[in-house]
């Protein structure tokens, strides 16, 4: 029922080639090539409708490409439960009757297998997992009780309880104040040191270049990825942006009018 | 208090009175729990057409058997697991809007139905039963049915409880899990068509949808817990069942109506209790 693929050693953990993707009849990705190496944190920034949920769906095994390879340690994403996706906070239904233990669990639906229950070292799993997020505290609470920044740091958990290897991070930044995206990248730190792969999809250049290994600019195909210093180029974002990017006083301050429009949560109820 | 005794049990001294009571209970406790994925998934309409849609299968069956109640489960039974796999099959591969889609398909079997009842001369009675319910008809046999099916939709949420609850709350997290999520949305749509089937006598076609959503509805307004929901709307609708029932007997109501106000009243008590407290 639930199949679970070996890792092949010495292989990028993520390994995409030659990737396109049509969504809702338009090419939501073209040409998509890069691979990722074990522990690396990248961030992917692009303009609102640029295919970063969709890269990140299809990474995920979520959604099939029309065309292209996506290989995970060499093996097909379907064949693997070591992939956590965290979805935007605006795309879960908060008045779930769930605590937030509950969901962490559901993390490791998989690893329990058909017909079995929770046993004492999925607990365990979960348990630490919550103290790694700072959340042992509020594990019986509902989860539209948490704050924005706690909401995340759950689906955090909830990877960690997945025993993820590669997290994909779905504007995890979008709508938190300041402490709480503090919180979220302090916790990036930590999963850089157990060796865990992360992408984020983010709207924030500045903690782009400031938190992440390397940076890819999409907008439908990569339009640069690398070193943050070699990708924010204005003529790299602007290549990206187009015309919703205007430079600041001809100096090389970029403001970006992309809005998130997700805005601070309407769901603590 | 004595009178308040004998007017509990006196209704219990017939045979009917006390089929009728265990069924509705136990209708309840199924419906309810099946309900909470209903409820939590947004499925009131499907729940609602699928009901609607096995009236021809119900209509067939009983022209075929020339008005016989006993084999009608299993045509209720059948018809609703194909239209409850139909409709899941129609609602993902559809140019047109789902919820249009189900409707288009519900109203016309519905039509069909009413249709194939209205060629037999006693027609306004049969129907009315099919419609609405007649849980005091329910025989022993019926009750056995009700036990066993019921018993094996119990038995499979038991089982499924954490794919299902998963697969509810985080589809993609289900997919990213490898969770065979299109056998488990399938084996879920079958829970609710047996649900459907089980409950025919009980409420009736056009009510169905009442005992699927509102005990289940009704918890969700009074716990965070998914195991508590369901615990809490088996025991509303174990008591919509029984206060109904009662009603029924005494108002001379009918008896699926009488089940399903109570139960709606539980759900105002509930949300005006709620809103109180906010």
């Amino acid at each position: 029922m639930y199949s679970h693929t070996h890792h092949k050693p010495n292989q990028p953990i993520l390994d995409v080639s030659n990737l396109n993707v049509r969504y809702n009849g338009h090419m939501a990705l073209e040409d998509i090539t890069f691979h990722l190496h074990e522990g690396e944190r990248v961030a992917v920034v692009g303009p609102n409708g640029a295919g970063k949920s969709t890269l990140f769906k299809v990474v995920a095994g979520v959604l099939q490409p029309q065309s292209g390879e996506v290989n995970i340690y060499g093996s097909r994403p379907r064949g693997h439960v070591c992939i956590g996706y965290i979805p935007q906070r605006n795309q879960v239904d908060w008045t779930f009757p769930v605590s937030v233990a509950d969901v962490v669990m559901m993390g490791r639906s998989a690893k329990l297998g058909p017909f079995n229950w929770p046993h004492k070292k999925d607990w365990e799993f979960v348990n630490h997992a919550l103290e790694t997020v700072e959340l042992r505290n509020l594990a019986s609470r509902q989860i539209s009780q948490l704050s924005g920044g706690q909401q995340q740091r759950m689906f955090i958990a909830r990877a960690l309880a997945q025993e993820a290897e590669l997290m994909l991070m779905d504007e995890p930044l979008t709508g938190l104040d300041t402490p709480s995206q503090e919180g979220i990248l302090n916790l990036l730190d930590r999963l850089k040191q157990e060796r865990v792969t992360v992408m984020v999809a983010t709207h924030d250049l500045e903690q782009a270049a400031s938190h992440f290994d390397r940076i890819m600019l999409l907008n439908h195909r990569i339009v640069a990825f690398g070193k943050p210093a070699e990708v924010l180029h204005t003529d790299n974002l602007l290549s990206a942006y187009g015309g919703r990017l205007k430079p600041i006083d001809g100096q090389n301050i970029l403001n970006i009018d992309d809005c998130c429009d997700e805005g601070e949560d309407g769901h603590t109820h | 208090m004595d009178t308040l005794i004998s007017l509990l049990l006196q209704p219990l001294s017939y045979e009917f009175m006390q089929r009728g009571m265990l069924a509705a209970v136990l209708v309840g406790i199924v419906c309810a729990v099946v309900g909470t994925y209903v409820v939590l998934r947004g499925m009131a309409f499907f729940g609602d057409a699928l009901a609607h849609t096995i009236l021809p299968g119900i209509a067939l069956g009983y022209l075929v058997s020339g008005g016989a109640r006993d084999t009608l489960f299993w045509w209720a039974l059948g018809t609703s697991v194909i239209a409850a796999l139909g409709i899941g099959a129609i609602s993902k591969n559809s140019q047109i809007k789902e919820d249009t889609a189900i409707g288009i398909i519900f109203a016309g079997m519905f039509a069909l139905g009413i249709a194939l009842i209205s060629t037999v001369r006693s027609y306004a009675v049969d129907l009315s039963h099919f419609l609405f319910g007649d849980v005091l008809s329910v025989s022993a046999h019926s009750l056995w049915l009700i036990l066993i099916f019921g018993g094996l939709v119990l038995l499979t949420v038991f089982l499924f409880y954490k794919e299902f609850t998963t697969l509810s709350f985080d589809p993609i997290l289900a997919a990213t899990l490898r969770l065979p999520v299109n056998l488990l949305n399938n084996l879920l749509l079958t829970l609710i068509a047996v649900t459907v089937a089980v409950s025919l006598q009980t409420v009736g076609v056009a009510l169905m949808v009442a005992m699927l959503v509102t005990p289940a509805a009704t918890a969700y307004l009074l716990t965070h817990r998914l195991s508590h929901m369901m615990l809490l709307a088996a025991i509303f609708a174990s008591l919509s069942g029984i206060i109904g029932l009662y009603l029924s007997f005494y108002l001379s109501i009918a008896s699926g109506a009488a089940i399903v106000l109570t139960a709606t009243v539980f759900f105002m008590l509930a949300f005006g209790w709620k809103r109180i407290k906010q």
